[in-house]
């Protein structure tokens, strides 16, 4: 199957600890690819490495065919590479409208419009509101993104990832931190996504009842290193897996 | 949200309207002087406001641009014959200055974060404060020197000053309403997110660097315009202008008069201005009020303290809290409406 995006060797390493470790991976596109492993595996270091905020140390990464290891996080979201952050990362003094706004402005390539008043654009805040209304969160539109609970950002960070409009979403824990009655909401339109079929999804996740029912493909990092990939199934019967982290972190 | 803006708007031309006929009421020599420091003081904390408030920049090295603008123009009217050709040549000459400084002092913002860029402008800052004390032949060193301004036509010559106070005006009313379009527009939005949050502008897909030179050459042309004024106001240019107490009157007007609102820093140069004007002459009363400048270190400390949004900064916040609690009100009745 064509992949969308591959990693070659991926290495970082931070003074001696070396945070991810020869990971070769391939993730097939259009596909919903899960990345599992406990706490300090390199999972969310592994996304950095994806979407450019950091640099490996060794290996090569490739988007469509085309080595990106060099490009920044800037090229790689003009590419579509969206992601959305484990620790919220909005701008707290502006709307939360505004947040989602800035993100359509971006997709919308309105980059250096300075003369035209910010509502000339109507379409982009109608658009933002949709966005909002599918994330549960529109009522919250004219809050200060800093005043949002903490569930409400992790939608804020959902809604911003939507508006890219990206080929390749990246969700690091995106139902983190959300009351057990606000998680359905957030399921659903990642599984909307999914249902439409032409987005690649690469989710975080801890929640193993989660992962199970949305994944095509799981990726097992553990200590850094690629423990397992394949379906599902290949990993739940995966003895190595059931060793080194379910039946660990169960027991 | 058009209807707040346009009401916004009718505020502040019927406020520019009654300054417009404030000279023909008060028209000694003395106010109309220091309502043009507040117009020319307001231009230049407006162009500080875009870095401090909208993007987020610190500088300590704004005076150079205002300093560059002041001997720009003083410079081209000294040496050359003062007509309103080379009025109009002194005035490109220093926003063109300005321009070039502030695209590279914005390329540096580049490289340096924060408390380092802010020392990095200092010592600019200070270098070209050098430069006007060292170059006497230009510059007449540290004694400075007075031009001529170009004689008005007729009855207006005799109403120079007043002719003076409606330029000052009427170039602040339109960079005010030039600028607020600016931050109100989607480059104004993405300004201010880089101030929010420089790493997730990034990941949206904006680059920094093109914004930060953007609002740094807009702020350095405005900045340099504002010493223009004021060169042109006092027809006198000296090393004043390039001093670090020039940079933090515009952080003291913009803090006092509210980060980040444009309109603030306005407010802020006319309260200061003013305070300056009648705290000094209570000097007879004690001498502390001649040391006016540690009554405002006071009053600045408190100010950052209690009103860290400044007066416009705190006025918003009253408002925007009580559109959000009629809002909630409205909703909560419909609500139970409904049910």
């Amino acid at each position: 199957m064509e992949s969308i995006i591959e990693t070659k060797d991926l290495t970082i390493s931070f003074g001696g600890h070396i945070a991810v470790n020869q990971v070769s991976v391939s993730i097939p596109r259009n596909l919903f690819t899960s990345v599992i492993g406990p706490n300090g595996a390199g999972k969310t270091t592994f996304f950095n490495l994806l979407s450019g905020q950091l640099n490996p140390t060794v290996g090569k990464v490739f988007f469509k065919g085309e080595n990106i290891t060099k490009k920044s996080t800037v090229e790689r979201t003009r590419l579509g590479i969206g992601r959305s952050f484990q620790i919220t990362n909005v701008f707290p003094n502006i709307t939360v409208l505004e947040n989602v706004r800035l993100a359509i402005q971006s997709r919308e390539k309105v980059r250096f419009q300075m003369i035209r008043h910010f509502t000339y654009y109507k379409k982009f805040t109608e658009e933002a509101l949709n966005i909002l209304n599918t994330v549960l969160l529109s009522k919250r539109a004219n809050a200060l993104a800093a005043n949002l609970s903490h569930g409400e950002k992790r939608k804020l960070e959902i809604a911003m990832l939507l508006a890219l409009d990206p080929e390749l979403l990246l969700l690091d824990e995106p139902t983190a931190g959300m009351s057990l009655e606000e998680v359905p909401a957030i399921l659903e339109v990642i599984e909307n996504i999914k249902k439409e079929g032409n987005r690649t999804i690469i989710l975080i996740e801890h929640k193993m009842d989660m992962v199970l029912g949305l994944s095509d493909q799981i990726i097992v990092l553990y200590n850094g290193e690629l423990l397992a990939q394949g379906n599902p199934e290949e990993i739940m019967d995966n003895e190595t897996v059931q060793t080194a982290y379910i039946g660990g972190e169960s027991k | 949200m058009i209807k707040t803006i346009q009401k916004s708007t009718w505020i502040y031309i019927a406020v520019a309207f009654m300054l417009v006929l404030l000279p023909f009421f008060k028209d000694e020599r003395w106010f109309l002087f220091l309502m043009i420091q507040v117009f020319t003081f307001g231009i230049f904390a407006m162009s500080y406001d875009l870095l401090l408030g909208y993007t987020g920049i610190v500088s300590f090295g704004h005076a150079m641009f205002f300093g560059l603008g002041a001997y720009s123009i003083g410079i081209t009217l000294n040496f050359l014959e003062s007509t309103f050709m080379n009025l109009f040549l002194g005035i490109l000459l220093a926003l063109v200055l300005g321009g070039i400084v502030a695209f590279f002092a914005g390329i540096l913002t580049l490289r340096l974060k924060s408390h380092y860029y802010a020392m990095l402008t200092l010592a600019l800052a200070s270098l070209f404060l050098v430069l006007a004390e060292k170059w006497r032949s230009v510059t007449r060193g540290s004694d400075g020197f007075t031009f001529r301004i170009p004689e008005l036509p007729g009855p207006l010559q005799d109403h120079r000053n007043l002719v003076v106070y409606m330029f000052c005006l009427v170039s602040m009313v339109l960079i005010f309403f030039g600028l607020r379009r600016l931050t109100e527009s989607p480059l104004g939005k993405i300004l201010v997110a880089i101030r929010e949050n420089e790493g997730r502008v990034e990941s949206l897909g904006f680059r920094i660097m093109p914004y930060k030179v953007i609002i740094s050459v807009v702020s350095g042309v405005v900045a340099s315009f504002a010493g223009v004024l004021y060169a042109i106001s006092i027809r006198f240019v000296g090393t004043n202008v390039f001093g670090i107490d020039v940079t933090l009157d515009a952080l003291l007007m913009t803090i006092i008069g509210g980060v980040g609102t444009l309109v603030g820093p306005i407010i802020g140069a006319g309260i200061i201005e003013f305070a300056h004007h009648y705290l000094s002459d209570l000097s007879d009363v004690h001498w502390i009020f001649e040391r006016w400048i540690i009554l405002f270190g006071i009053v600045y400390i408190l100010a950052v303290i209690f009103f860290p949004a400044g007066i416009v900064g705190t006025l918003w916040h009253k408002l925007a809290k009580r559109k959000h609690k009629k809002q909630e009100m409205k909703q909560k009745t419909s609500d139970k409406l409904a049910s």
